[in-house]
């Protein structure tokens, strides 16, 4: 059997150690703590974990639209620059036509005083230069790629009067308009019931292979996950958990935060039983504890764990494809074999 | 369209109605007023009354010849003047009113727009935090006292303007009252523009927008805007109304002789067919305002279909 | 570590005490209604003595004029004082009246709900749309300057605001659950009124009518200003302006105190009004 090299893509955006922190009333809070993680191009990265997380806060810091008392410090890299030392003016080259973002509530991100035709040709009119004509036909195209129906007739119509499911496509057709390199795809499904997000997510697929665009995908939802991403970073209290390939978190994770997860929902190809919630509540952003923000949860913690943030470290895996291509790593005090105990155990054991 | 329009016409009848029908008859309960036997007017005016108004009916009628007379336009006879009738005066009184009031309100309403747009997008900076003391100073402190401090500065110590009287109109008697009229109905606009497109810039469309790379420029006249704009209109209405009351003092404290200096005059003489007149007449321009403010208002807003 | 549970009060209290400006605020007014109460019993001259030897000077230490004196006479800073005492009072009584109705109007609309909310409210809307110095100017002709129909006036204007807001907070208290458990466990009706639906009125209250004081007081001033409000002997901030703005360029004392006086109490009324907004409101929490 040949040995199986690591593909050497240069990766499209680059975050190295990525910190978003936020003046308040009552002191800074560290909404991100030192991400850093790699994308590549046509290929999906799931940031997954609860609200609070500080997983939205990555996105809208790789978009330059942190709020005003907002900092990022570290750095992303995108062809060769770095995004948080652009200026505004050069911020908006990126935006929108190489970058784009979807947001997470369709009907609040979309203006509701202008058509939607007006919120679509704008931004091929400012990117691509094109004329009102031509944008509208391109814009047309689009909404019929997302399967809005009677998508000519549809484009003059005000926001509130599309469906949810609806609103949300014409988002997505609205952020790939201007064929943008990278997707930062912001929950997504979560405003729409079952049977739409799963049209969204075929619909994602598709856009994905016909446009070979790589996609941010941030979500709470290990569903979505499973159905789209190629590699998962696992966020808690603003730090990474454990990163690896989307096979390696669903079928060998060893940090007891993304075991939690898993034992918490409900799997069809596991063995049934009684779901297992993970004890405690989300932390408080401006109170982070000493050591290891999920210890005070944690079912496993030994005394170093609430004295000192874990790092991120390499796990050994079984040599494979997608393991090589996205290294697995965890960020635990506790050794990885203490809870290899088999697929979806949850937080009982000890 | 015209069928909102329809109903929002027929949605201030009540109103109207309620105002004439409620002065009118306080006016039929005055001891010594119109419709006492026990009133005191020259013969002349008694005529005059009794042409109008119908006297010696039952009071049922003589209200419908009252309102039969002001579907015609007709506000009734003074009730001190006997050769002038209440429509009299008022021709010579309402274009001045009209001046002052419609240039102030124009003036205020766009430098308060551009103002509270530009203390907006300044947030926190020197400029928002002038503007705002300007605009908590214009709306708190009394007409009747800005009036005397304008008076005091540009009359009295600059001598650039006169302290007061009309003068046919002349543009230097003008300037003064305009002013306080203007001042004070901008401290509203101006807030209240500030105020709303900030939260207007804080909503997730904005933030939408600006994930496209449109350049703020555009985010603010395009996006911004329109949705800020309405609660701006939605103030105008009860705006005017306020404004009444500043219009008033502002022609006594100017000597204007407008319809505000007419009425306080007229109360002042127990003219109190003159006062009724005139409640009538400035309750129905109030209406007829806040009446083109929500036709605005609709047309601004997307979501409000006829 | 979940934090220590706060009641709603200490935390409106905790924050009003922070907003400096209305504790400023409330001291000065405090401060002036103290003077004005206290201040003529304390001062050499009657609101109406004439100074023979100092008649229309401006203010001086001499004779204790420390305000000045109008061409009678008569001492400005005492007539100030007596000035503020009726504008105060008017103040107060027309706020006691106007808040009474509203919260009568609004609370009675708010629960019993249906076409006798509808009907109420929309004479409420139909008040918004009368400028109201008409007919107060109407009032006044008709009716006459008695002190008490002054009052009445300016209440009879300055209620709609308070029936507006304890009609909608009525209505959302109504609807919320705990309401509903009350009920459902047996809490007699006027239990629930007292214990439930009365404290969250409270707050609500507590900001109109600290809204309200303001409005009404400028509201006397405006019409006594115009000639329209409180009479001789009386005299108020607002007669006080109206009568110094006739000598202003010769004693421009004359309309400056009252004036000041005037707009430093609307002032520290609207600010204390602003921090109770702050502090009560549960939208800004």
């Amino acid at each position: 059997m040949s040995a199986i090299q690591p593909t050497q893509n240069a990766a499209l955006l680059q975050v190295q150690n990525l910190q978003v922190q936020f003046a308040t009333n009552d002191g800074p809070v560290y909404a991100v703590n030192g991400l850093s993680f790699a994308l590549h191009q046509g290929e999906t990265l799931g940031i997954v974990g609860e609200s609070g997380s500080g997983k939205s806060q990555t996105a809208l810091a790789i978009m330059g639209l942190l709020a005003r008392n907002g900092r990022a410090t570290g750095s992303i890299d995108y062809q060769g620059r770095n995004l948080l030392a652009l200026s505004e003016r050069q911020l908006n080259t990126v935006r929108g036509s190489q970058i784009a973002m979807a947001f997470q509530d369709p009907m609040t991100a979309l203006n509701p005083y202008l058509t939607v035709e007006r919120q679509m040709t704008e931004t091929l009119q400012l990117h691509k230069g094109m004329d009102r004509k031509a944008a509208r036909a391109s814009a047309i195209r689009m909404l019929d790629a997302v399967k809005i129906p009677a998508a000519a007739s549809r484009i003059g119509m005000y926001p509130h009067e599309f469906s949810g499911g609806m609103r949300q496509r014409v988002m997505l057709a609205m952020a790939l308009l201007c064929e943008p390199a990278i997707l930062l795809a912001d929950e997504p499904t979560t405003a729409l019931d079952v049977t739409v997000q799963a049209q969204v997510l075929a619909l994602l697929r598709e856009l994905q292979k016909d446009m070979g665009i790589a996609i941010l995908l941030i979500t709470h939802d290990l569903g979505v996950i499973a159905g789209l991403c190629d590699q998962v970073l696992v966020m808690y209290g603003g730090r990474v958990m454990e990163q690896g390939s989307v096979a390696h978190i669903f079928h060998q994770a060893s940090h007891p935060y993304t075991r939690g997860l898993l034992g918490a929902i409900a799997r069809i190809d596991g063995p049934g039983g009684p779901l297992v919630p993970i004890a405690g509540s989300p932390p408080q952003m401006g109170q982070l504890p000493a050591g290891c923000p999920f210890a005070p949860r944690c079912a496993w913690t030994d005394g170093l764990c609430d004295a000192q943030v874990p790092g991120l470290q390499d796990i050994a895996v079984v040599p494979s494809e997608p393991a090589l291509r996205y290294p697995a790593k965890r960020a635990c005090h506790r050794p990885a074999a203490l809870l290899h105990l088999g697929p979806s155990a949850g937080g009982a054991h000890g | 369209m015209w069928k909102y329009t329809l109903r929002r016409i027929l949605a201030t009848l009540p109103t109207l109605l309620t105002v004439i029908t409620v002065c009118y008859l306080m006016l039929h309960m005055t001891p010594g007023g119109p419709f006492d036997s026990e009133r005191k007017v020259s013969a002349a005016v008694l005529a005059n009354l009794q042409a109008k108004y119908h006297l010696d009916l039952p009071l049922w009628q003589q209200y419908l010849y009252y309102l039969n007379n002001l579907l015609h336009g007709d506000l009734g006879a003074s009730f001190r003047y006997a050769d002038w009738s209440v429509n009299d005066l008022v021709a010579k009184a309402l274009p001045v009113s009209l001046l002052i009031g419609g240039l102030s309100m124009l003036i205020a309403v766009f430098s308060g727009v551009l103002l509270g747009i530009w203390a907006a997008l300044r947030q926190n900076s020197w400029v928002d935090h002038a503007l705002m003391v300007f605009c908590n100073i214009g709306g708190s402190v009394p007409s009747f006292v800005i009036g005397p401090l304008l008076v005091t500065v540009f009359a009295l110590w600059l001598q650039w303007l006169p302290s007061g009287g009309w003068n046919e109109g002349q543009w230097r008697f003008v300037v003064l009252p305009v002013t306080l009229l203007a001042v004070i109905n901008l401290s509203t606009v101006g807030r209240v523009m500030r105020g709303s497109l900030i939260e207007v810039l804080s909503s997730n469309f904005i933030l939408a927008a600006r994930a496209k790379g449109l350049p703020m420029s555009t985010i603010v006249l395009r996006h911004a805007l329109r949705p800020a704009l309405i609660p701006v209109i939605s103030v105008l209405g009860p705006l005017a109304i306020s404004s009444i009351t500043a219009a008033v003092v502002t022609e006594t404290w100017f000597s204007l002789p407008g319809l505000g200096k007419l009425i306080v005059n007229g109360a002042s003489n127990r003219d109190y067919t003159l006062v009724l007149g005139l409640v009538v007449l400035v309750t129905f321009v109030a209406v007829l305002f806040n009446l083109l403010v929500d036709l605005a208002y609709a047309l601004l807003d997307p979501k409000i279909r006829y | 570590m979940a934090p220590a549970a706060r009641s709603p009060w200490l935390d409106a209290r905790q924050r009003f005490m922070r907003n400096r400006a209305a504790l400023v605020s409330l001291l000065i007014l405090a401060l002036i209604a103290l003077v004005c109460l206290v201040g003529p019993w304390l001062s050499p001259h009657a609101y109406d003595d004439t100074d023979w030897n100092q008649m229309g000077i401006g203010p001086t230490w001499d004779g204790w004029h420390l305000f000045g004196t109008d061409e009678l006479g008569r001492d400005l800073l005492v007539r100030t004082l007596i000035g503020g005492r009726v504008s105060l009072t008017v103040g107060v009584l027309a706020t006691l009246v106007s808040v009474s109705i509203g919260v009568a109007w609004g609370a009675v609309a708010g629960f019993v709900g249906g076409r006798v909310d509808a009907f109420m409210m929309r004479i409420v809307d139909i008040l918004y749309a009368i400028p109201y110095l008409l007919i107060a100017i109407m009032m006044v002709t008709i009716l006459g300057r008695d002190f008490y129909l002054v009052v009445l006036t300016i209440s009879a204007f300055s209620w709609m605001d308070m029936a507006r807001v304890v009609r909608g907070q009525t209505l959302s208290i109504k609807s919320k659950e705990y309401i509903e458990a009350a009920r459902a466990i047996g809490v007699p009706t006027h239990r629930i009124i007292f214990s439930h639906v009365v404290p969250n009125l409270l707050g609500i209250v507590v900001i109109y009518t600290s809204i309200t004081v303001p409005g009404v007081i400028l509201t006397e001033s405006v019409l006594s200003f115009l000639g329209l409000g409180v009479q001789e002997p009386m005299t108020s901030w607002g007669v006080l302006i109206h009568d110094g703005a006739n000598v202003m360029e010769s004693s421009p004392w004359m309309i400056w105190f009252p004036g000041a006086a005037l707009t430093l109490t609307l002032y520290c009324a609207n600010f204390l009004g602003d921090g109770m907004r702050d502090a009560l409101d549960p939208k800004t929490r």
